[in-house]
């Protein structure tokens, strides 16, 4: 099966992040295809590299980093979004005149035409959020 | 753009207009999703009908008034806007109260047709369950 993801709520405030995590983790582990993993509204929060969580809790960005490294999968930031929320790319973070950009390894900040692609492209789309 | 491959989507609007960005930023994915082509319609259902309220007035909250883009849907093809009866009558809201939203029938000679179908939620889970693709905001 050909599974696309949409995380649409921010890490730690919110379980979808992780719950969306552990479904993708699953669906690799037994055979199936992750198309892409598509970060809206706060779920654009995900993928700055500036996320520092406490030493004893899980490492939410890094692993979806790592799950990108590991499996090649696609991480889509939404770009509107993103602008919103203060994520950028460097290429973001030049056009703005930002001193830094803040992406996490593994993402890239595209269009929401990356979503409804994934949407046609999936066999299922399924969302993550309130 | 996909080759050729055309689904049902349906994007389901379940928050009031103004308290969180979810129906913005869901009706920038509609308008943004409609130039793929793909057989499109919308729900709105629970404080979603909130959305299509006429006479929307956010000033005094300093959050843009954005309920006049719902005017653009027609355009962009999007013309079956779903409002669950229950929704509505639950909160006090009759068809009266919503926009009058329309779209250019191009199969009739351009005629002028509202976009909003009132359902009852048992009509709304058949419509549902035909879809490919359900996206929730």
């Amino acid at each position: 099966m050909k599974f696309a993801l949409m995380v649409n709520e921010g890490p730690y405030t919110h379980q979808s992040s992780d719950t969306a995590w552990h479904f993708a983790k699953a669906a690799l582990d037994q055979g199936h295809e992750i198309f892409r993993v598509f970060f809206y509204h706060d779920g654009v929060n995900n993928g700055t590299r500036f996320t520092v969580p406490p030493q004893d809790d899980r490492h939410i960005v890094n692993r979806w980093s790592e799950l990108a490294r590991e499996h090649d999968v696609d991480l889509v930031v939404c770009i509107a979004a993103a602008q919103r929320r203060g994520i950028m790319d460097e290429k973001e973070a030049k056009r703005h005149g930002m001193d830094s950009d803040n992406i996490a390894p593994g993402f890239r900040i595209s269009g929401l035409g990356q979503l409804i692609e994934a949407g046609i492209q999936a066999d299922r789309l399924l969302m993550f959020g309130d | 753009m996909s080759d050729q491959i055309i689904k049902r989507f349906m994007y389901i609007n379940r928050h009031a207009p103004y308290g969180t960005i979810y129906p913005v930023e869901g009706l920038e994915v509609t308008l943004i999703g409609a130039a793929f082509e793909q057989d499109v319609c919308m729900a709105f259902i629970d404080d979603g009908v909130y959305q299509l309220k006429k006479n929307q007035d956010s000033a005094a909250t300093g959050i843009k008034n954005f309920s006049r883009a719902y005017r653009a849907l027609g355009d962009y093809d999007v013309t079956r806007l779903y409002v669950e009866r229950e929704s509505l009558e639950l909160r006090g809201l009759s068809e009266e109260d919503l926009m009058e939203l329309t779209y250019e029938d191009e199969d009739d000679d351009w005629a002028e047709k509202p976009s909003i179908q009132i359902v009852s939620g048992a009509e709304l889970t058949n419509l549902i369950a035909d879809q490919d693709v359900l996206i929730n905001f």
